[in-house]
């Protein structure tokens, strides 16, 4: 039963729906194989087998029972340790919630619960969500499975990696500057991060309030399309999610799977490539134009002048946000609590002692960051610039898709870097988001889809649309994944070197 | 605690001296059934931390949900406060660490209040009338309770380990904030405690809030400076916090115009400061100096959106204002021809609304402030009871007052039958039918007691057969006595003379 984990959700679905195989088989073999590859690459912080296989022997007692059950019913799924979920440890990677146990769901677990999906677990990533690698994780560093030695991209590099290895089919990310789109190009997989307001953040623990959003990872556009539709649309709790109907995502898959962009625009933002892009990502980004086109899409040129300015604006909005969003872990409530080493203990000191031994090196930074951006007489010189310049990008993302239907880029600007290579230099590391991050700024949606490699290893092509219009992505980019697998002779993971099964 | 040297100066020379300016911040609790940003509950007095949520816990994850009901309610205080109401506004986060802050910041409004700029008129005991201005009305979310277990007093200081509840966390605020109050010169201590009553009432008024001083529901922060004149610039102010008495607001700005004064004239300056009431000692003592906490990193709330008001929303509840309480104490009073102090009493004895209901109930407004301050107040004063908490209606009290003027009561009587409503038998009317209590003027019943009467005091007869009408009284009373008081007076007094003089 070994290569049920090699199938993509869509054809789980489907052989599930046929009654050829059950959850309870789909799930184990998931359990499976996380106990046999996830030691070397440690995508997950929380393996949940118990409750992952109750919920696949629920499904096929309903099934045989002939309940009407959600396509995706039955397919599991791992979810990032930054998504709370009732009764199961939930770290955002920090030492400062080791050990907390959510009493209450987010909103798209409630969805992903109410769809019987089984859920395998929780996934590695940056402390709180901030880092490009994964290595910010207070509980290790999560491998890529195309050479252990390199980082899974980051902050998401935990689903990543998981999805990749083939421990899940799906799973959930959230990108705030690109933490779902940046692992996904460097693992060879498929991530989106939706509109801003379309799938809700009720529940998730927020690092940037008006930047974070969650988003699928998968191994197909198909499913990652699936897993949007099952998680989107809107929700009363979350005020800021859109009460629009989601557009029809898994139409779009399908329909951009037959491989036919005639009549599409794409964008080529100028500003996104060039100079600080590493070769071989330049020369896949180029042939995957040519796919596109041949595919019938027309290609513009677009300039975006202010992206240049998108990352400076960013690093002092997203910390500005986190500094206030991460003050609650205090240690008053819940999770860590640390008493001061020696003198008298007050709250004051219990909060400086929790908050000194429970965070990170760049936690601390980015809270810092923030404290002084927000700080009376630089408010006005750091936030309320950095805030011009956010509306200054969603101007050129207005004008720019005026002139193209959907803006095309490299994911990331390199392939995977090793472990612990750029993990001294901030800037080098803040660097690799700088292709994903104006979406966040804007609030509009991209996906990145893996479209070759470079030395061996996967390269992402991003693709971004207009707000709410989450359906282009997916044409579009199931039209390059259509082309290329064609030229491939199958998924780009099927090159991956196989991971050595430990036991 | 430190200790001040500075001597108090005499209130009476310090106002000679000095002009004293106001500024009074007033926090209301309002009575919605959920809290500001969350579906928990808002009961008053439930056993801790039972009234949360995840929202209300500041969970990670969770996120706010704008009441809409306490939207409504801080439109309706901005319009009753004759404000502007924004066109748009939005919430912003307060970040400051505190125990009680579950998320440790404070949604609240900062540069975009949802209501700015009105007045409110304040009348004073003696009917003086004094203009407040209103800097604005804005929105935010309470904090849960510290207890601080083992020290004196309560207080942290000492405390071997604090208590922290946060049911109150999250229920929704509005903060009303004036603009200076100038030009009260000596009365500034009665402007005060006047603005905040007046505050009280017009959130009874308006249904917003059950505005409880003793419960918290309304609590005041109170700003004071002096300055050498009128025409000099604002000196430097001094807040003193949660102030939550209506007395209290008095006399903590009586203590700081004779602080203030004894500090200007030692020659030192007011150093600006947040300050403590000391309800016990009648005094303010400098609160912990926060220098580096006073920075709250204001910033535009990211997980709420801006709220725009409907303006054809807000016109409809301009139109749905209730009278507010100043407006109608002055119609009730030239309605009813009370003098000021008649009126005054019946508004300090809390009765307004139950005379009111008894004149509609048919009641002339004399006689229904005669019962409610007279024999009611009496009663209501002896138990320990308000007058609203009386077993007997204001119907009731108009009922009586009706027997009484249809001539089937006497005052004496009609006492007993109120007793008798009091006591739980029923309405005046039932009352009367079964004690039997009502006037009696029936000639044949009477004539009986009149004969037996003169037949008992034959020189008293003699007497007024003689032309002396003085002891026609005595007569009476021996009647009356006879009848338990029920006969009709006049009458008698008819039947006696006729019997003698026939």
């Amino acid at each position: 039963m070994g290569d049920l984990t090699r199938l993509s959700a869509a054809a789980l679905a489907e052989r599930l729906a046929a009654g050829d195989v059950s959850s309870v088989e789909v799930t184990r073999a998931h359990l499976d194989r996380i106990a046999a590859v996830d030691p070397a690459v440690h995508a997950f912080l929380h393996v949940d087998a118990e409750g992952a296989l109750a919920t696949a022997a629920d499904v096929d007692a309903r099934r045989a029972a002939g309940e009407d059950l959600h396509p995706l019913a039955g397919v599991p799924i791992a979810i990032k340790d930054v998504v709370v979920t009732r009764g199961m440890p939930t770290t955002a990677g920090s030492r400062i919630l080791e050990g907390w146990v959510p009493p209450y769901d987010a909103t798209l677990v409630e969805r992903i619960r109410a769809a019987r999906l089984p859920i395998l677990g929780k996934t590695n990533m940056d402390e709180f969500a901030m880092g490009s690698s994964t290595e910010h994780s207070a509980f290790g560093d999560t491998h890529n499975p195309w050479d252990l030695d390199r980082i899974p991209g980051g902050s998401g590099g935990g689903s990543a990696a998981a999805v990749a290895a083939y421990e899940a089919p799906l799973a959930i990310g959230t990108d705030t500057g690109g933490s779902i789109r940046q692992p996904a190009a460097v693992t060879g997989t498929v991530g989106v991060k939706p509109t801003y307001g379309g799938v809700s953040r009720y529940g998730l623990i927020a690092m940037a309030s008006s930047l974070d959003q969650a988003g699928p990872v998968s191994r197909t556009v198909l499913d990652a399309a699936l897993l949007h539709a099952l998680v989107g649309g809107h929700d009363p709790r979350d005020s800021t999610s859109l009460p629009d109907p989601l557009p029809d995502v898994v139409g779009a898959a399908r329909r951009g799977a037959t491989g036919d962009l005639t009549g599409v625009r794409l964008g080529v933002v100028r500003e996104l490539g060039g100079e600080g892009y590493q070769q071989g990502v330049r020369r896949r980004f180029e042939e995957s134009l040519e796919v596109l086109q041949a595919a019938g899409a027309e290609v513009v040129e677009v300039s975006c002048p202010h992206f240049e300015y998108a990352l400076a604006a960013y690093y002092l909005i997203m910390p500005s946000e986190a500094s206030s969003n991460l003050a609650r872990f205090d240690g008053m409530r819940y999770g860590l609590r640390v008493e001061p080493a020696d003198g008298p203990v007050t709250a004051e000191r219990v909060m400086a002692a929790t908050r000194g031994a429970g965070f990170g090196d760049e936690v601390k930074r980015r809270v810092i960051l923030g404290t002084y951006a927000l700080s009376a007489g630089y408010y006005d010189a750091y936030y309320g610039s950095a805030q011009k310049v956010r509306t200054l990008v969603q101007r050129d993302f207005a004008a720019a898709f005026e002139q193209a239907d959907v803006l095309v880029s490299p994911t990331a600007p390199t392939t995977a870097f090793r472990l612990g290579e750029k993990l001294d230099d901030p800037m080098a590391m803040y660097l690799n988001d700088v292709a994903t991050i104006p979406a966040n700024l804007a609030g509009v949606p991209g996906i990145s889809v893996p479209n070759g490699l470079d030395e061996g290893l996967p390269v992402g092509f991003q693709v971004l649309a207009p707000a709410k219009a989450d359906d282009r992505l997916y044409r579009v980019a199931a039209a390059l994944e259509a082309r290329l697998e064609e030229r491939w002779g199958g998924p780009l993971l099927a090159q991956a070197p196989e991971l050595e099964v430990t036991r | 605690m430190t200790t001040e040297a500075t001597p108090l100066v005499d209130y009476d020379d310090a106002v000679r001296r000095y002009d004293p300016v106001l500024g009074i911040e007033v926090h209301v609790e309002l009575g919605t059934a959920s809290k500001m940003f969350d579906g928990a509950p808002t009961e008053f007095g439930a056993p801790p931390n039972t009234q949360t949520t995840p929202v209300s816990l500041g969970l990670p994850g969770s996120l706010p949900v704008v009441n809409e009901k306490a939207v409504e309610w801080a439109v309706l205080i901005g319009l009753a406060l004759n404000c502007e109401i924004a066109e748009s506004c939005r919430f912003a986060r307060k970040n400051y660490f505190y125990p009680d802050l579950p998320k440790a910041y404070q949604i609240s409004q900062y540069d975009e209040p949802i209501a700015h700029d009105g007045w409110v008129d304040v009348e004073l005991e003696d009917g003086t009338t004094v203009r407040v201005e209103i800097e604005r009305a804005h929105m935010e979310e309470d904090a849960g309770k510290n207890t601080h277990v083992g020290g004196a007093a309560g207080r942290i200081h000492g405390a071997e380990y604090s208590l922290v509840d946060y049911n109150r966390a999250g229920v929704p605020l509005v903060e009303i904030v004036t603009k200076p109050i100038t030009g009260v010169g000596a009365r500034a201590p009665e402007v005060a405690r006047a603005y905040v009553q007046t505050l009280r009432d017009m959130f009874r008024a308006l249904g917003v809030s059950e505005a409880r001083m003793e419960r918290g529901n309304v609590r005041a922060d109170v700003n004071v400076s002096l300055r050498p004149s009128p025409d000099a610039p604002l000196g430097t102010r001094t807040e003193t916090k949660n102030v939550n008495s209506f007395r209290s607001v008095e006399r903590a700005v009586r203590f700081e115009i004779s602080r203030q004064a004894g500090v200007l004239d030692s020659g030192a300056a007011v150093v600006q400061e947040t300050r403590h009431w000391h309800e016990d000692t009648g005094i303010t003592t400098p609160g912990r100096v926060k220098s580096d906490a006073e920075d709250y990193r204001y910033f535009p709330e990211p997980d709420l959106v801006p709220i725009v008001p409907d303006r054809a929303w807000v016109e409809g509840l301009r139109a749905s204002l209730p009278e507010m309480p100043a407006a109608r104490r002055r119609r009730l009073q030239a309605a009813w021809g009370y003098s000021d102090a008649e009126m005054r009493d019946v508004v300090n004895a809390g009765a307004l609304d139950l005379v009111e209901a008894t004149v509609a109930a048919g009641a002339s407004p004399a006689a229904a402030r005669k019962w409610w301050m007279g024999e009611l107040a009496r009663t209501a004063n002896e138990q320990g009871a308000s007058l609203e908490e009386l077993p007997v209606t204001p119907a009731q009290v108009a009922e009586l007052q009706g027997l009484v003027d249809a001539g089937r009561l006497n005052d004496k009587l009609a006492r007993q039958v109120l007793a008798g409503v009091l006591a739980g038998e029923g309405s005046p009317q039932e009352v009367v039918a079964a004690r039997g209590l009502e006037i009696v003027s029936d000639d044949g019943a009477l004539l009986a007691a009149v004969d037996e009467a003169l037949a008992a005091q034959p020189d008293v007869v003699e007497k007024i057969r003689g032309g002396n009408l003085g002891p026609v009284g005595a007569i009476i009373g021996a009647v009356m006595k006879a009848t338990r008081g029920q006969a009709d007076a006049a009458r008698v007094r008819e039947l006696v003379l006729e019997r003698v003089k026939g």
